[in-house]
């Protein structure tokens, strides 16, 4: 085979398998879809998601990255086949309504369903389901059972905290948070607080706190409500021994409340199923759907009355922070620069 | 092609500013260039629309620290990676021990084993819970962790160990060519005269391989400073990782992409580095058929140390990891993992890499072969410019492709549309395009450099008695070049197509609804939490991945027969 004939191969080769690809990216306009861009693993929530083709015959597509997704949408711009982001935290919802990429929804289902303090005023994003960050603590080695968030500067802890990065978004909602309630300086002091009392240099997942507090590295360490169940019922038995090891204690701000974080929905501007992107919207609210974010991922419902899980019940009543989740996200840039600033991950 | 024969140019002084090349390779190469600049173009110009007081906050907060930190790294990993790699290969060129052909053939292999596998795996061994620790513990009684000691997995020691553990071979294979194809005489003069082993070694094995230990280094460095995976999962704040916090917290696009700009010159330094290795190299080399080394027998506790310093590191970077996966598989059942849903990933991670591939080696001839033809200053510049891709973070490179990728789909939508009156929405963008392009802007490099160091072992006595018997450019290219490019164009293909299967961040980023390559099955995983579900996807990448190396491998121990050729790039 000479090296011309090998070309014109390879090239016709190439041209078929793209066009091919770009087909399946290009259905057939009579098949009912809505195209999902989500920073939230959608394996997660795939029961969900398959629940609501079930009901309505709606093929969900679906891109999961964590990162850039905005600045992707941003870019398509108006042929973008984006209709819904669904993301992890409020940060990244509020970036998404920053960056201009997000539409206002008008829908009586969405705010009789979900609670004011959970929603866009405007209705350009909704609270799916919420987490509340809370403190991991040894069963064996700590007596407390209610700390405060600012207890973790105390420097009776010295030497006995563990963290993932300040800098995840977990932590830059907490601070971000913390700003709001107490103002810049206060946090700046107590992220110092913090970081004095470290046992070791953030790093990993929030279940890595839990495995290292088995394993004696420290006693108490910061991590998100849902990691206790998916922990307890997960694939990796190992797992269960890291949550069988710590108490969850749920704390609040002085003179305050706990910090909750939220997932979120919101409608893309130039979303081209923008129908079938509202049905999904709702459907995500309804008490089927929440009962699936409170037993499979053992998160807080938005939905009034829909029951927690036990396992999370277990944890003791959420007396949520009734701050503005918006004016928490707002402050996420001081936050990262202030985590920075004092050098906390390093 | 043919339609473009030089034939058709207008003006014989065109002609002959150009060498003779045919017009289109240099639009062909210039065209490239431009394709490798256009994400990095935009990446700058996001920088520049920083507010001044970004930058102050960047510069203080951010940059020293990052430096610092990605400092250490680089320093630890060069001369961790760097020892292991000229010693082993030092141990298994000029010494005779047990196993020693066995552990040749087996320490490049950890190169099949992406650093962010290694990263998780190694904390689930090594970490304060894991099975080492605690074995420890019960052992000696111990019942915490302030009983004893043990170094922390997850800190920057931790990371300069697992990317070491992974990436010597670099520096192992290019010593290795680079002790086997040296004449043998220094090495007997020197024993003539009654150096030590040791003596040896550092007056005569290190001074040798100083251009491979720069060739291999620098790729080694590259790969450390590009990898995120790895170093965010074990705490270590490198500039890379610092580009994606300031981005994502500060919502700040312009700041990370700062940090991306100052990584770029170091980038740069590295490459830099590289190319001065291999200049030398070259020089090195003799054409004639060397005399090679004959390796000296050892004996007693020295051979046994030197099986032990060879097995240790293919332990560590490979049999450990590959270990872990084949057990995680198997605990959760071979079989029930390899559904339709598997095998469907699988292909399109087979079909994406191997259409990538094509591209890329097709972009890598014309690329080659004609600023050989060429040798203008022009051509030059375009293909060290088609040389950056690969050291831009696949994530950096994903953001700065996203402007110029939409505008072409912008372009292209509104041609459809005045032709036809439809919409036909984003072409690249919404098929598998954009990660075409992303893989091939990346990996171009691996293809150029195997293609040209195949191509300077080709006299150029070849071509000029082709010129001298009437061939045109098109048939010096056809019928002498591309024939005679044969073995390094497979190795090539190689080469690429297992990158193309190990990429993550760009694929993450650019990919079409609904698309899983086993790598993005893998990160999916693990950012559930359960790295360990996604062990069958990391097997499949890291088993594919051995193919080059063993190839590589291959070429290396063949080296000495085919008269002082060095292999791949």
């Amino acid at each position: 085979m000479t090296m011309n004939t090998m070309f014109a191969r390879a090239l016709l080769l190439g041209t078929i398998s793209l066009s091919t690809a770009a087909g399946m990216a290009f259905p057939a306009a009579a098949q009912s879809v809505v195209n999902v861009y989500t920073n939230r693993e959608p394996g997660l929530y795939s029961a969900t998601l398959d629940e609501f083709t079930k009901a309505t015959g709606i093929k969900v597509n679906a891109i999961f990255s964590e990162q850039g997704l905005s600045e992707r949408i941003k870019a398509e711009g108006e042929n973008s086949p984006a209709d819904v982001l669904i993301t992890v935290d409020i940060g990244r919802i509020q970036e998404a309504v920053d960056l201009g990429i997000t539409q206002p929804v008008k829908s009586e289902a969405l705010n009789s369903a979900i609670p004011s303090q959970l929603r866009d005023p405007e209705g350009r994003w909704f609270a799916l389901s919420m987490r509340a960050r809370s403190i991991y603590a040894s069963k064996e080695r700590v007596k407390d059972k209610a700390m405060t968030y600012e207890d973790l500067a105390d420097p009776k802890w010295k030497g006995k905290i563990c963290t993932r990065s300040f800098q995840h978004q977990y932590n830059i909602a907490l601070t971000a948070a913390m700003i709001v309630k107490h103002g810049e300086a206060a946090t700046e002091e107590w992220l110092k607080g913090v970081k004095a009392n470290l046992a070791k240099k953030p790093s990993g997942g929030d279940r890595d706190v839990a495995k290292d507090i088995l394993a004696g590295v420290c006693d108490i360490g910061l991590g998100n409500t849902y990691y206790v169940g998916l922990m307890t019922n997960g694939t990796n038995p190992e797992q269960k021994k890291w949550a069988e090891a710590i108490n969850v204690i749920l704390p609040t701000f002085k003179g305050g409340a706990t910090h909750v974080n939220v997932s979120g929905i919101a409608m893309m501007k130039n979303a081209p199923n923008r129908e079938n992107a509202l049905k999904l919207m709702e459907y995500m609210a309804t008490p089927a759907a929440q009962h699936v974010f409170a037993d499979v991922n053992y998160e807080y419902p938005v939905r009034a009355g829909i029951e927690i899980n036990p396992l999370v019940k277990s944890f003791g009543p959420l007396k949520a922070e009734e701050m503005s989740l918006a004016e928490v996200a707002k402050n996420r840039a001081k936050a990262s620069a202030l985590v920075d600033k004092v050098g906390f991950d390093r | 092609m043919r339609t473009l024969a030089p034939t058709h140019l207008p003006a014989t002084s065109l002609r002959r500013a150009l060498n003779g090349a045919p017009l289109w390779s240099v639009v062909v190469v210039v065209a490239v260039a431009a394709l490798v600049l256009a994400p990095l173009v935009s990446l700058i110009r996001i920088a520049s629309q920083g507010e001044a007081t970004l930058w102050a906050q960047v510069t203080v907060d951010i940059l020293p620290a990052a430096l610092l930190d990605t400092g250490m790294l680089l320093a630890g990993v060069a001369a961790l990676a760097g020892t292991v790699g000229i010693g082993t290969a030092w141990l298994v060129t000029a010494h005779r021990f047990p196993g020693r052909r066995l552990v040749a053939a087996m320490l490049p292999l950890p190169l099949a084993v992406p650093t962010y596998i290694t990263a998780y795996i190694y904390v689930e061994i090594f970490d304060a819970a894991g099975p080492v620790q605690m074995g420890l513990r019960s052992l000696m009684g111990w019942t915490s962790r302030g009983d004893y000691w043990f170094p922390e997995i997850r800190s920057v020691y931790g990371c300069i160990f697992v990317m070491s553990a992974v990436l010597y071979p670099y520096v192992y294979l290019a010593a290795r060519v680079m002790f086997l194809t040296q004449s043998a005489s220094m090495i007997e003069v020197a024993r003539t005269l009654g150096a030590s082993r040791l003596r040896l070694f550092r007056a005569i094995a290190i001074p040798l391989a100083r251009p491979a230990l720069a060739v291999g280094l620098s790729l080694v460095l590259l790969e450390a400073l590009n990898d995120i995976g790895a170093s965010e999962y074990l705490g270590v704040r490198t500039l890379t990782v610092s580009i994606f916090t300031t981005w994502l917290n500060r919502g700040s696009l312009a700041g990370a992409a700062q940090i991306a700009c100052v990584m770029l010159a170091i980038v740069i330094v590295l490459i830099a580095t590289e190319r001065y290795g291999r200049r030398d190299r070259r020089y090195t080399l003799s054409t004639r058929r060397p005399r090679v080394t004959q390796p000296v027998g050892l004996s007693g506790g020295a051979a046994w140390l030197a099986t032990l310093s060879c097995a240790l590191p293919v332990l560590m970077g490979f049999v450990l990891p590959i270990g872990f996966l084949v057990r995680e598989v198997l605990r959760r059942g071979f079989a029930e993992q390899v559904d339709d849903a598997f095998l469907g990933h699988l292909l399109t991670t087979i079909g994406l890499s191997g259409v990538a591939t094509l591209a890329t080696l097709a972009f890598g001839i014309i690329l080659v072969t004609a600023s050989r033809l060429a040798r203008l200053h022009l051509t030059k510049v375009a293909l060290a410019i088609a040389g950056i891709g690969y050291a831009v973070p696949g994530t950096v490179l994903a953001l700065g492709l996203l402007t110029p990728l939409v505008s072409i789909d912008t372009g292209l939508g509104t041609l459809w549309r005045l032709l036809t009156g439809e919409r036909i929405g984003l072409i690249l963008m919404g098929s598998a395009g954009g990660i075409v392009v992303a893989y091939l802007i990346r990996f171009l490099p691996i293809a150029t450099g195997s293609l040209s160091a195949g191509l300077d072992r080709v006299s150029p006595g070849l071509e000029d008695a082709g010129r001298i018997l009437g061939a045109r450019p098109r048939e010096l290219v056809l019928r002498i070049q591309i024939p005679l490019l044969r073995p390094a164009l497979a190795s090539a293909a190689l080469l690429v197509f297992v990158d193309c299967i190990k990429e993550l961040s760009a694929t993450l980023l650019l990919r079409p609804l609904n698309t899983e390559t086993l790598a993005t099955l893998v990160y999916g995983h693990a950012s559930r939490g359960a790295f360990e579900d996604g062990s069958l996807a990391a097997l499949v990448i890291v088993l594919v991945g051995l193919l080059p190396v063993i190839q590589l491998v291959r070429s290396a121990e063949a080296a000495p027969r085919k008269a002082g050729s060095p292999s791949g790039s």
